[in-house]
């Protein structure tokens, strides 16, 4: 076991690098000069030569990106122009945020839909089944800002059960309670489309492990029908629903964007689109570099369960 | 294609959403033409006015614009941005997935690394570096979208485009000289695209979405032109004191998007051929009952009785007779066989007994079944479940596919056992360990935690029979256990279930295709065929002097050892589809003793002693006995 863990994380060394290539070659598209971009069009010539000499973007492309990566390796993404400070350091800062909100939305829609879709299946053409089937189809049709937005007319603004946004609130104490309250809405209008996703899949994927033969055996032991749907067929179903948690996972992520801008959560989804429309090329280029790296990262963990799931893997 | 729209339009939900979404695209269309206010024209006198006023039917929004104009301009301008980003995503992806499918080898490899490149990047994220690259604005945002989702398609045309690479009709084309141009143009392409098509109908939707979230954070198109996200986008700030321009462009969205969803589920449920089929109904936990006469009394004596039994499987508007009307009866201690080809509704005269034929399509729909003097045909579930392993166990064939592929098999075990009575967890190791050395598994103690993947077949045939031993049954049904297996693994399995029926007097039901099987275990055999038992008797007898033609004609197939000069007579012809039996016997069309008599009417199962048999004309006694 220990030596396919190791086995995947160094399988994930070259995709790291195609990241990085990728989010370089993006950033090397930028129309006209980099540092007229960064410095707007304002800028005397003699700074916009000082910064393309600071950035070392005087250098071949080449010779840039591998500048640019030897300063990641080292955990220099630079600095942010706008916030004046180094841009992991505010990188970091929101992605806690962001992992908050999108860990809460992905351990929901995860419980949520495998259930959702368990019940589907095991009702099928049922009451509970065409009920659990209108709401998936609402729930992946609607956008998730949309969702949000009337979360906050209905539940902050008219009942005023929850606070409209933020992460914690302006005063009072900054507890596990007060964070809980603020992140109920957010976490859960995050979650939609991927409980929908993650319920469809499950639904289908029990219908069919549940014509297999290896349920007729357990029906034919006399094993309750509880145990047959939650024990028997839902186990064998997880193999097919675990890969699908792993890319829902990616959704949730990258998600977040929206929620977060819908309710002024602090992550760092805001971060980048405020830093797209100051331009900030820097924090934009390393906050992407640091989610994508961690979304591979996640997908190991998601390889690792499926293994650990799956005997007959071999590891 | 007909046949396609038919079955499209025969989904109602499908059909709504086809129906909303040509009206959208129509008023779409229509727009320009339609006598609107300027959706740009600012009023700021006239702000915020609520719907349904008078000259504004939706309202104006927070600089007085005709909120009913900018949703119908921007609904335009939504549906043609996503298409286009979809149409374009979709060319780029198919030329690449096509390429990379056509030529394969180092060609495909090196793009469909960079394409799981892409596709390790949570989307959206790839759209906000490529727009932070690129500048807002609502052209940026459409080739954003476009480009993440171009991995999408090119991994799903590549896979299309290997299986179409290596068709004879490729090769044909590849050897009459043709360029690879030619080729992907003429012979590849016309057959990728419905699979463009539908994939593109189904993520269509998420474009305008991804489009539409775009110009919401600000990013997509820019004042004063507006789409649904940005219009969406710029009422947020009024959200609490004028919800309304908020929720006239949100629900455009949702009702777009809703509406495509709804088509494109029709459309891939409508291609998929499983679904049709019913071939993804979920059983349910016993098999459906309708019988509409009244349940008949036991015609045997013994343990199990089987009486006027039938079965059917109801497709559409078809009925198959799997079991058309059996009666059987096994004593404690004996062992019954019944044998007869792929198809002859043994397998399912066996899986009725305890209500395990798959239903839906399964019914039984008439006779009765007794076990120990109650019927369980019209049992309830939860009667059927108490007795299913505990008095009557099944032992299947295939046991890679029928134990569970993921749980160990003292698992497996033990839950037999709990399943009917509370047990501790070393009581059931305990047992669970006793009842894999009864079947001569070598080495219980470390066997019971491996999974069965991990064992020989037959090694799992003997875990499928300790677990029908688990709870000591009084019947064991056994549906062609040593089929599966190698013939010397096959001698040991059926000896082992001899010295069981002896040892604890059992009653079997063994189920095979093979008269020497049923020589070496069973103590009388019922022959089936199309459904219908057509003769029965003591194994011996029947071996000696098999009298129905079918049953003659099958023991000629079976080769003897030893009995090297004998001619191996395969019966010529199949059964009859049992969805359309011909009147009098099934078997009058395979048969070389036909006579007119026998097409007429219903041939009675005539008994005679310890034997019976369904045939107007027997095969005389000195001839079989040959």
């Amino acid at each position: 076991m220990t030596r396919y863990i190791l086995r995947r994380l160094l399988s994930a060394i070259p995709v790291l690098l195609g990241i990085s290539v990728i989010v370089f070659a993006i950033m090397a598209m930028i129309p006209g000069d980099p540092a007229t971009a960064i410095l707007g069009s304002y800028a005397t010539p003699e700074n916009v030569a000082a910064l393309n000499e600071d950035l070392g973007l005087d250098k071949p492309l080449v010779q840039q990106y591998f500048i640019w990566l030897g300063n990641m390796l080292q955990g220099d993404f630079g600095r942010s122009f706008a916030l004046n400070r180094p841009v992991l350091d505010e990188v970091l800062e929101r992605f806690n945020a962001t992992l908050v909100l999108a860990g809460t939305s992905f351990v929901f829609c995860s419980v949520l839909g495998i259930m959702a879709g368990v019940v589907s299946a095991a009702n099928q053409y049922g009451a509970a089944d065409k009920a659990i089937t209108f709401v998936v189809l609402l729930g992946i049709s609607i956008p998730s800002f949309f969702l949000g937005m009337m979360m906050i007319l209905t539940f902050a603004v008219n009942l005023r059960w929850f606070p409209a946004s933020g992460m914690w609130p302006i005063y009072g104490d900054r507890d596990i309670w007060a964070l809980l309250d603020h992140l109920v809405m957010p976490a859960f209008a995050l979650s939609v489309v991927a409980t929908g996703v993650i319920a469809r899949l499950s639904r289908s994927a029990m219908l069919e492990v549940l014509r297999q033969d290896f349920i007729r055996t357990a029906r034919a032991k006399g094993v309750p029908e509880r145990g047959v749907i939650w024990r028997h067929a839902l186990r064998a179903a997880m193999v097919s629903i675990i890969p699908v948690l792993g890319i829902q996972a990616g959704f949730v992520l990258s998600g977040a964007v929206y929620i977060e801008v819908v309710f002024q959560w602090p992550g760092i989804g805001r971060m980048l689109v405020d830093a797209i429309l100051r331009r900030d090329i820097l924090l934009v280029q390393g906050g992407v570099v640091i989610v994508a790296a961690c979304y591979v990262f996640f997908n190991i963990v998601v390889d690792v369960a499926q293994s650990l799931l799956d005997p007959r893997i071999k590891t | 294609m007909r046949a396609f729209l038919g079955l499209l339009a025969r989904n109602r939900l499908a059909l709504a959403g086809l129906i909303v979404m040509a009206l959208v695209v129509f008023f779409a269309l229509i727009t320009p033409l339609l006598p609107l206010p300027d959706p740009d024209v600012t009023n700021t006198s006239n702000r915020f006015v609520p719907p349904f006023s008078e000259g504004a039917l939706l309202g104006t929004d927070h600089l007085g614009r005709d909120l009913l104009s900018r949703l119908m301009w921007g609904t335009r301008l939504s549906l043609a941005v996503g298409f286009a980003a979809a149409l374009i995503a979709a060319t780029i992806g198919a030329a690449i997935g096509i390429i990379a499918g056509y030529y394969g080898g180092r060609t495909d490899n090196i793009i469909m690394r960079g394409v799981d490149m892409l596709m390790a990047f949570p989307y959206i994220l790839l759209a906000l570096a490529i727009v932070a690259a690129l500048g807002p604005g609502l052209l940026n945002a459409l080739i954003a979208v476009a480009a993440v989702n171009i991995p999408f398609f090119a991994r799903n045309i590549r896979g299309i485009t290997v299986g179409i690479a290596n068709k004879e009709f490729v090769d044909a084309a590849r050897l009459s000289g043709m360029s690879d141009a030619r080729i992907i143009l003429t012979e590849i392409l016309p057959n990728v695209i419905p699979v463009i098509v539908i994939a593109m109908s189904t993520t269509v939707g998420w474009m305008i979405l991804e489009t539409a979230g775009l110009s919401f954070l600000g990013l997509g198109s820019q004042p004063p032109q507006a789409d649904l996200g940005s219009m969406l986008g710029e009422a947020r700030s009024a959200l609490i004191t004028n919800p309304h321009t908020s929720i006239v462009p949100g629900m455009m969205i949702l009702v777009i998007v809703m509406a495509i969803n709804l088509l494109g589920d029709g459309v891939r449920d409508a291609l998929d051929p499983r679904l049709k089929s019913g071939a993804l109904n979920r059983p349910l936990p016993a098999t459906l009952v309708a019988r509409d006469r009244k349940p008949v009394e036991p015609k045997r004596e013994g343990i199990l009785t089987l009486t006027d039994l039938e079965t059917q499987f109801r497709v559409k508007d078809r009925v198959y007779r799997a079991v058309g009307g059996v009666t059987l009866g096994v004593r404690p201690g004996e062992c019954l066989g019944i044998i007869g080809e792929s198809g002859s509704g043994k397998s399912v005269t066996a899986l009725s007994v305890m209500g395990l034929v798959a239903s839906p399509p399964g019914i039984v729909t008439g006779g009765s079944v007794h076990l120990e003097g109650e019927d369980l045909i019209g049992a309830p579930y939860r009667r059927l479940r108490t007795l299913r392993g505990r008095k009557v166990a099944y032992i299947f064939q295939d046991p890679l596919a029928t134990l569970h592929p993921l749980y160990r098999i003292g698992d497996q075990l033990i839950e037999a056992i709990s399943a009917h009575r509370a047990i501790s967890g070393a009581e059931g190791r305990a047992k669970a360990i006793e009842l894999l050395e009864a079947v001569r598994i070598p080495n219980a103690a470390s066997r019971i935690d491996n999974y069965p993947h991990e064992l020989s077949g037959g090694m799992r045939q003997r875990v499928g029979i300790a677990m029908a031993l688990a709870n000591d049954p009084e019947v064991i049904i056994a549906d062609e256990p040593t089929t599966a297996l190698d013939v010397t693994v096959q001698a040991q399995i059926l000896s082992l279930l001899d010295d069981l029926r002896r040892e604890r007097g059992l009653a079997i039901v063994f189920i095979t295709h093979d008269f020497g099987v049923v020589g070496q275990l069973c103590d009388r055999v019922a022959v089936m065929y199309a459904g219908r038992i057509v003769e029965e008797g003591p194994t011996r007898d029947i071996l000696d002097t098999p009298r129905h033609p079918y049953t003659a004609r099958l023991m000629a197939c079976v080769p003897e050892l030893g009995g090297g000069r004998r001619r191996l007579e395969a019966i010529p012809g199949l059964p009859p589809a049992v969805n359309d039996l011909p009147p009098g016997c099934a078997f009058a069309e395979r048969c070389t003793r036909v006579q007119p008599d026998c097409r007429k009417g219903d041939i009675a199962l005539e008994p005679s002693g310890a034997r019976a048999v369904r045939c107007l004309h027997p095969v005389p006694e000195q001839e079989a006995a040959e």
